[in-house]
């Protein structure tokens, strides 16, 4: 008699259970199923029903820049009404770096107070009065690159909520980094749109004493930004104006925009402001009656009416060359907030799901067909009693990396559906193994259980040393890939992990079992 | 039952030996030349650029399409159609410049396309790529690479012994070897889902291998006085049966996966059924036949 323990037979029935049970949302109806079975349902990846995978970076340098600048501006100040006055030149900021000269080397004892005054965590290079270089401290670097990130990350969400796409991921990818996956989504390029702009927008004085032509030939005046009008359709150049840099209202200060028409039955955006904002705009129409003012959003003029009345109820309205398209994209942005930084995408899959559809059926069929072959197989090499044997196994076994999938939650990829096809060859591996050695014991005279028990027990070590070696091949395939080949490497190692239950236990259970009631002559393998 | 080995085979293996080291010498040689004078097809993972596939109701050709991109100033455009409707595969190569600059001509071709086919064009699949990333794949896939070899060398040189390692680490370099250089030979598109094979070729050549040594391992234990080549030709005819076997079900199930997982698929199912075919040969003449030439302690009770 063969001996296999009774809680090795609980565990096989628990698992096989457990197996069928819970891969049974993949293949039929779920309405049909008590709940507790769907989290059975396995999770398919973008690139199996359609969506799109981008990868951000945010340039969190621009921000430093820009912090950078306003750093410059109450320098300049704090350095004009220092007493005694301190003289400088040719203060700028490039890049990282703020950067100016002292008119006289005496002056620079004041100067690192008044600089760490205006904030203490600059780092000052005043080793030579005529060219002092500033810049931010290391952990300040971090500080703002975290929130140039977590900030994005929050706007990038409210504007993909905006759209309406369902369970959109969106998360930090090391230093700078922002990865969206957004599933079932049909119109990537809008998406797309709305993240290209930071969204900036803000109202200013068009200097109207300027002279174009002296801006155009680069003698733009102190104070004032030359600054065009876009073609909505070739994006080229169109009106040139020069736009005071100061700040009238900023866009911070919307509270909502919606797209909407004008009494000409042009598509316009309808804009309210908080009570702030309704006040500086109120103050700035008032004072300006007659004058020009301009809407300007990331650098570029969106148009530049005339100010005809005071508008105190702190509403308003843009008008444009809008379609009702970019109108509505306008007044999502403006609702979501501006991003604290530009960004670009840096990678794209999109998959649209007619593709994911067809894939997932291919893949299907693969494996469907993949099975009948090995099933075929075993039988024939094999024989009647060992053949189904493995092939319960095998089948058991596909069932388990498709109930564990589902249960711990884990995508299946298309890359993913290619692991599973690969471990329908190479769980036959195992049982393979054991029968080549029962077979083997069994020429060299043992009796049959001698075979049996033997087999089982030369072809465990080799089983678990050659698993080991495709474990770490999923290991390492899991820290180093990304995306869709992180999914075939889940599932190629949880193929590992099921073919040792299948072979070690279950067909050995089944093998026990059927020979224990039946003690054929011969084993007939 | 079938078998399709006869039971007792006693194949000479190791006096193969000088043929099969030329062979895989050969093979290795061509291959090398062939990566460094034709070089590998990079997809555009590793290159960066856009692919974008489409498909069209009504039959359009590929001069039609070429003609109308052919006004856009977006460099090299690749165009193959493939699959039984009009289905195409548009590759154009990475724009210079700035991250930006890809999504820039994306949406420029994606805009001549739609204007003129009259949006009868689908739009099913979009890649792009750019610098930045392709640098950092690059760098993943050779350090996966690298990590996997090293990962397999402790793991057999812990588990058996330092010559044991060798052979293994040997016929795992052969592998990839000549993996590289089917690739470059056929100019098949190299990719992130190729790395992915490679990392698969290497941990299913080193769990061929495996077995065999085990095999090797327990006979040097068994017969301690055999002669070291009649011992290695002993194992490797023992396991020779399931060795036939696994590669067979092996290939069954990527052969399905080869013919009918799809276009996208079908590269990768193809490197792996090379991968197995060569993983199969070198743990048998490469593996295992270098052992000969090693120092293999004897006598010596290994670990149980």
């Amino acid at each position: 008699m063969l001996i296999f323990e009774n809680w090795k037979k609980i565990v096989i029935l628990f698992v096989s259970i457990f197996a069928i049970l819970f891969s049974m949302p993949n293949f039929v109806n779920n309405d049909n199923l008590p709940s507790f079975l769907k989290s059975g349902e396995i999770r398919l990846g973008l690139d199996l029903q359609g969506g799109s995978y981008l990868l951000l970076e945010v340039d969190s340098d621009s921000l430093q820049t820009d912090r950078l600048n306003s750093v410059a501006d109450e320098l300049r100040i704090a350095l004009r009404s220092a007493n005694p006055r301190i003289g400088y030149t040719n203060l700028s900021v490039a890049d990282t770096n703020l950067t100016f000269s002292l008119i006289e080397e005496k002056d620079l004892k004041a100067i690192s107070e008044i600089i760490l005054n205006i904030d203490n965590s600059l780092i000052i290079d005043d080793k030579i009065y005529s060219s002092i270089k500033i810049s931010f401290s290391e952990d300040k670097i971090k500080e703002i690159k975290d929130y140039a990130i977590l900030q994005s990350i929050e706007i990038i969400r409210r504007r993909v909520d905006e759209v309406g796409t369902n369970e959109p991921i969106i998360q930090r990818q090391g230093e700078d980094r922002i990865l969206v996956q957004l599933p079932g989504l049909d119109d990537p390029e809008r998406i797309k749109r709305l993240l290209g702009k930071t969204a900036r927008m803000n109202f200013r004085m068009v200097n109207e004493t300027a002279s174009i032509d002296e801006a155009m030939s680069g003698r733009v005046p102190p104070g004032s930004d030359l600054l065009f009008e876009l073609d909505p359709r070739t994006g080229e150049k169109t009106i040139p104006y020069i736009i005071y840099k100061r700040i009238g209202v900023s866009g911070d200060q919307l509270v909502d925009a919606n797209p909407s028409m004008d009494q000409y039955n042009q598509p316009v955006v309808s804009l309210r402001f908080d009570s702030t904002g309704s006040r500086k705009f109120g103050d700035l129409t008032s004072k300006n009656v007659g004058k020009r003012f301009a809407i300007v959003l990331d650098g570029e003029v969106i148009s530049a009416p005339v100010i005809r009345e005071a508008i105190t109820g702190g509403s308003g309205q843009i008008s444009g060359n809008f379609t009702f398209e970019t109108a509505s994209d306008l007044a999502v942005l403006l609702r979501a907030g501006a991003l604290p930084a530009p960004l670009t995408i840096l990678e794209e899959r999109s998959v649209g799901p007619s593709l994911g559809k067809d894939s997932i059926n291919a893949g299907m069929y693969a494996a469907i067909i993949a099975i009948i072959l090995v099933i075929i197989y075993m039988l024939i090499i094999y024989g009647a009693r060992f053949g189904i044997t493995a092939n319960v196994s095998l089948i058991i076994n596909i069932l388990l990396v498709l109930a564990l999938l589902g249960v711990l939650d884990a995508t299946l990829t298309l890359p993913g559906l290619a692991g599973i096809a690969l471990t329908i060859g190479m769980a036959v591996d195992a049982n393979v193994l054991i029968f080549e050695r029962i077979r083997e014991e069994s020429r060299a005279g043992r009796s049959n259980i001698g075979a049996i028990d033997n087999g089982f027990k030369e072809a465990f070590r080799t089983i678990v040393d050659a698993n080991i070696t495709t474990l770490l091949a999923a290991i390492i395939l899991f820290q180093f890939g990304s995306g869709p080949v992180k999914g075939f490497a889940v599932t190629l190692a949880l193929g590992v992990i099921t073919t040792m239950f299948s072979s070690l236990l279950l067909s050995r259970g089944i093998i026990t079992i059927w020979y224990n009631r039946y003690r054929p002559d011969s084993l007939n393998i | 039952m079938l078998r399709l080995i006869s039971d007792n085979t006693t194949i000479k293996f190791i006096r193969l030996k000088t043929f099969s080291f030329s062979l895989s010498a050969i093979f290795s040689i061509l291959a090398i030349l062939s990566v460094l004078l034709i070089g590998l097809n990079f997809g555009i993972d590793f290159k960066g650029g856009i692919l974008l596939e489409v498909r069209t109701d009504k039959k359009i050709s590929i001069s039609d399409i070429r003609r109308e991109v052919s006004n856009l100033d977006i460099g090299e455009v690749s165009i193959q159609d493939f699959g039984v409707k009009s289905d195409y595969l548009i590759r154009v190569e990475r724009q210079s410049g700035s991250d930006d600059a890809q999504q820039i001509a994306v949406e420029a071709l994606k805009g001549v396309l739609s204007k003129a086919f009259n949006n009868d064009i689908e739009y099913r699949r979009l890649e792009y790529v750019g610098p930045t990333v392709s640098k950092d794949l690059i760098s993943d896939g050779v350090m996966a690479i690298f990590f996997a070899i090293i990962a397999m060398l402790a793991y057999i040189w812990f588990r058996f012994e330092l010559p044991f390692a060798i052979g293994a680490i040997a016929a795992l370099l052969h592998d990839i070897i000549l993996t590289l250089g089917v690739f470059s030979i056929l100019g098949l598109e190299f990719n992130l889902s190729t790395v992915a094979a490679i990392l698969l070729i290497i941990g299913y050549s080193m769990n061929d291998t495996v077995v065999v040594y085990d095999r090797i391992r327990e006979n040097l234990r068994k017969f301690k006085k055999m002669e070291l080549k009649e011992l290695l030709d002993k194992s490797i005819n023992e396991t020779l049966s399931r060795t036939i076997n696994t590669t067979i079900t092996t290939m069954l199930a990527l052969g399905a996966l080869y013919l009918i997982g799809g276009q996208i698929i079908s590269d990768f199912a193809f490197a792996m059924l090379w991968g197995i075919i060569v993983g199969t040969y070198s743990s048998i003449f490469i593996a295992s036949t270098i052992l000969v030439y090693l120092n293999i302690r004897r006598n010596k009770e290994s670990e149980s």
